[in-house]
C-alpha cells in the first residue's frame, strides 16, 4: 500500500512536470517555429522597442526552454524575482508569476476564482450523481419497459445537446421570460439565498448533461453485472432482491461510474469553461478563456497547472477508493 | 426480479425459432459483416439516424446548390430586414418567411438558412477528418504497443495517460490562439480548420489507442496467431493479416461514436472563439453571437442549436445501432 502510494505520487509529479513543459512549449516553441515574436504578442505591435525588450527580459525569452522551465518550477516553491526594463518585482511562493496584462499576481486570482467553480461543480455533481445513477439503475432493472425506453431517449437527447445551447435556452425561459431565478452569481458569504438562486440554472444545466451520461453508463454496467455468476449465486442462496441489487450488484456497478466521476470532477474544476462562459460566471475556466484571448501566458500556465493537478489528484483518489468499493481490487 | 435470466432464455428460444421456423430455406454461411448488416437493417431507429446522417452529408456537399435555390448568399447583408433602432430582425420569429426560411441574423441581416447550410460543411468536415486522424494514429500506436509490449508499450501507455489527464479544451484553445494566420499554403479559415482537425484528432487518439491496445493484448495470445507464427509468418503479416481484421469491428464502432463528440467539440471551440472565424460560418460561432442577442431574438439561438442537436443525435443513434449490430453477444 505504502509503496503503491509512493510510486503513484512520483508519477503525479512527473506528469505535472510534463504539463508545465508542454504549456511552456506551446507558447515559446510554436511561435518560434512559425516565426512570430512572443514579446510583441504580449505588448502589441504598436509598443516601442524598449518595452518589448523589457518584456523579453522579464519573460526570459532568450533563455533555453529548460532554463525557463527550471525558473518556473523553483518559483513555485521558493518565490522568484522578475527583473527587466529597469524594475524588479518580487513574487512570493507559490509563485505562478505576474499577469502581463494587468500586472496582478496569478496565485491570488486563482484562489479568488476557485470558489465560484467549486460551487458550480459540487452542486451539479450531487444532482447528476443522484439523478443519473438512480435513473440508470431503475432502467436496468426495468429493462425494456416504457420507463426504460423513455428514460434512455431523454438521456440520449441529453448527451446530444451542447451545454451552451441548453444553458441559453434555460436562461431565456426561466430568467428572462418567467423571472424565476437570478441570472447573476452572488458570493455565498454575502447572501446564501441569492447564491443558491443564481447557481440554480447552471447547476441544472450542467447536471442534466452529466446525468444523461451517467444514466447510460450505469444502465449498461448494471445490465452486465446482473448477468454475472455471483449475482445468480447470491439469488440462489436465497438473498432478498434488495440485498442482491443494493449490496452485491451496486458495488461492481459503481466502479466504472467512479472512474468517470474522478476524471469528470477533475476536468470540471478547471474546465467548466463552457458553462461559465454561457452563464457569465467568473470562475477558473472563464479566467482561462479570457487569458487565452489576451495571450496572457502566466495566467494560462497557472490555470492549466491547477487543472491538471486537479485531474491527476482526482484520478489518484479514485484509484484508492477502488480498493474500498471493490474487494477484488488490491493495491500493490 | 430475474429479468436477465429470462432474457437469455428468451433469446435462446428466439434463436431456435429462427432456425426451426424456416425449414424450406437452405442453410447458408454468412460472414460476420453480413450478419451485422442484416441486424442493422432491422434496427429502424438506427436506420433513421443513418438516413439523417446521409441527408446532412448531402446538404454539406451540395451547400452552394441548395443555397442558390432556396436562400441568399451567406455573406450578403440584408439591412432592410433589420429594425434600425434595436438591431433585431423585422417580423415575427426572427424574420422567418418564405424568402428567409430560417430568418435573418441580428444586426447585419445575413440569411440564417444559408449560414446553417454552410455551417454543416465546417462541422462535418472537421468532425470526420479529426476522427480519421484519431483512428489512424490510435490504431497504429495501439497495435504496436499491444503487440510488441515491453518498453514500447510503456512509452505509448504513459503518453496516453498524460494526454488523457490534460485539460484538453484549454490546450486546444491555447494552441489555436498561437497559430499564425497562414501556414503551409493555407490561409484564414483554412488554417483554422486544419488546426482544429489536427488538434481534435490528436487529443482523440488515446481513446482509440487504449481500446486497440487492450484488444491486441488479448488477440496476440490466441491460437490462430500462434499458428500463423509457427508457420513462419512475419511480423507484418501477423499485424496486418491476422490482427487488424479482428480489430476492425471495435474500431468501426468507436469511429462512428467519435464523430458526434467531434461535432460537439468543434461547435464548442467555435463558441469560445477558437474555431473558424466569420465570414466562414459555423454553428458554434452563431450560438456565441446569440449569447448577447437571445433575449431580443431567440430564434437566432434556437436554429443553430437545433442544427447541432439533430446532427449529434443522428450520429449517436446510428453509432449505437452499428455497435449493437457488430456486437457478437447481441441477440437481435
Amino acid at each position: 500500500m505504502f509503496a503503491y502510494l509512493v510510486r503513484r505520487l512520483f508519477a503525479v509529479i512527473v506528469m505535472l512536470g510534463v504539463v508545465v513543459l508542454v504549456t511552456l512549449s506551446i507558447f515559446f516553441a510554436i511561435p518560434k517555429l512559425t516565426g512570430t515574436d512572443v514579446a510583441t504578442l504580449f505588448v502589441g505591435k504598436q509598443a516601442d522597442p524598449a518595452s518589448i525588450e523589457g518584456i523579453r527580459q522579464k519573460l526570459e525569452l532568450d533563455d533555453p526552454i529548460l532554463v525557463q522551465f527550471w525558473h518556473f518550477v523553483s518559483g513555485l516553491f521558493a518565490g522568484r524575482d522578475y527583473t527587466g526594463g529597469g524594475t524588479t518585482e518580487h513574487c512570493p511562493a507559490p509563485c505562478f508569476g505576474y499577469s502581463f496584462r494587468n500586472e496582478q499576481l496569478i496565485w491570488p486570482v486563482l484562489t479568488d476564482r476557485l470558489p465560484v467553480t467549486l460551487s458550480l461543480v459540487s452542486g451539479a455533481a450531487v444532482l447528476w450523481l443522484l439523478g443519473g445513477v438512480a435513473t440508470g439503475v431503475v432502467s436496468a432493472l426495468k429493462r425494456g419497459t416504457l420507463w426504460d425506453r423513455s428514460a434512455m431517449t431523454v438521456a440520449l437527447a441529453g448527451v446530444s445537446l451542447p451545454i451552451y445551447f441548453t444553458g441559453l435556452l434555460s436562461l431565456a425561459v426561466f430568467h428572462y421570460w418567467l423571472g424565476w431565478v437570478d441570472g447573476e452569481y452572488t458570493d455565498f458569504a454575502e447572501d446564501p439565498g441569492a447564491w443558491f438562486s443564481g447557481l440554480m440554472m447552471p447547476w441544472i444545466t450542467l447536471a442534466f448533461l452529466y446525468a444523461a451520461m451517467y444514466a447510460r453508463l450505469t444502465r449498461a454496467t448494471m445490465l452486465e453485472v446482473l448477468g454475472e455468476d455471483y449475482i445468480r449465486t447470491a439469488r440462489a442462496k436465497g438473498l432478498r432482491e434488495p440485498v442482491v441489487i443494493g449490496k452485491h450488484a451496486m458495488r461492481s456497478t459503481m466502479t466504472p461510474v467512479l472512474t468517470i466521476l474522478g476524471m469528470d470532477l477533475g476536468a470540471l474544476i478547471g474546465g467548466a469553461i463552457l458553462t461559465e462562459s454561457t452563464f457569465n460566471l467568473q470562475g477558473l475556466g472563464r479566467a482561462a478563456v479570457v487569458a487565452i484571448g489576451e495571450r496572457d501566458l502566466p495566467m494560462i500556465l497557472g490555470v492549466t497547472l491547477f487543472t491538471s493537478t486537479a485531474v491527476i489528484v482526482a484520478n489518484l483518489v479514485v484509484d484508492l477508493l477502488y480498493a474500498v468499493i471493490d474487494p477484488r481490487v488490491r493495491l500493490s | 426480479m430475474t429479468a436477465p435470466l429470462h432474457d437469455t432464455g428468451a433469446a435462446e428460444t428466439a434463436a431456435v425459432d429462427v432456425t426451426a421456423g424456416a425449414p424450406a430455406k437452405a442453410i447458408e454461411g454468412r460472414s460476420p459483416w453480413r450478419i451485422a448488416w442484416v441486424r442493422l437493417r432491422r434496427d429502424r431507429i438506427a436506420l433513421a439516424g443513418g438516413v439523417v446522417v446521409l441527408l446532412l452529408v448531402l446538404v454539406a456537399v451540395f451547400a452552394p446548390l441548395i443555397v442558390s435555390l432556396l436562400g441568399h448568399p451567406p455573406n450578403e447583408y440584408h439591412e432592410e430586414r433589420i429594425d434600425a433602432l434595436f438591431g433585431t430582425p423585422k417580423g415575427a420569429w426572427g424574420g422567418i418567411d418564405k424568402d428567409f426560411l430560417f430568418g435573418v441574423e441580428p444586426v447585419n441581416g445575413r440569411d440564417v438558412f444559408s449560414r446553417v447550410v454552410y455551417g454543416a460543411r465546417v462541422s462535418l468536415l472537421v468532425a470526420f477528418l479529426s476522427a480519421v486522424v484519431a483512428v489512424v494514429v490510435g490504431t497504429v500506436l495501439g497495435v504496436v504497443a499491444g503487440y510488441f509490449g515491453g518498453w514500447i508499450d510503456t512509452v505509448v501507455s504513459r503518453v496516453m495517460d498524460v494526454l488523457l489527464s490534460f485539460p484538453q479544451l484549454l490546450f486546444i484553445i491555447a494552441l489555436v490562439s498561437v497559430m499564425p494566420n497562414s501556414l503551409l499554403g493555407l490561409s484564414g479559415s483554412g488554417v483554422r480548420m486544419a488546426v482544429l482537425i489536427l488538434v481534435i484528432g490528436f487529443f482523440g487518439w488515446p481513446y482509440v489507442g487504449r481500446i486497440v491496445r487492450g484488444q491486441t493484448l488479448s488477440l496476440r495470445e490466441r491460437e490462430y496467431v500462434e499458428a500463423a507464427r509457427s508457420l513462419g509468418a512475419g511480423r507484418g503479416y501477423i499485424l496486418f493479416r491476422e490482427l487488424l481484421p479482428n480489430l476492425v469491428a471495435p474500431i468501426t464502432v468507436y469511429a462512428t461514436l467519435m464523430i458526434p463528440t467531434n461535432v460537439l467539440n468543434e461547435a464548442a471551440l467555435s463558441f469560445l472563439g477558437a474555431g473558424v472565424k466569420s465570414p466562414t460560418s459555423s454553428w458554434g460561432q452563431m450560438l456565441s453571437k446569440a449569447v448577447t442577442t437571445y433575449e431580443s431574438d431567440p430564434m437566432f439561438m434556437i436554429i443553430p442549436g437545433l442544427a447541432i442537436f439533430v446532427t449529434v443525435l443522428a450520429f449517436n443513434l446510428f453509432g449505437d445501432g452499428v455497435r449493437d449490430a457488430l456486437d457478437p453477444k447481441g441477440s437481435r
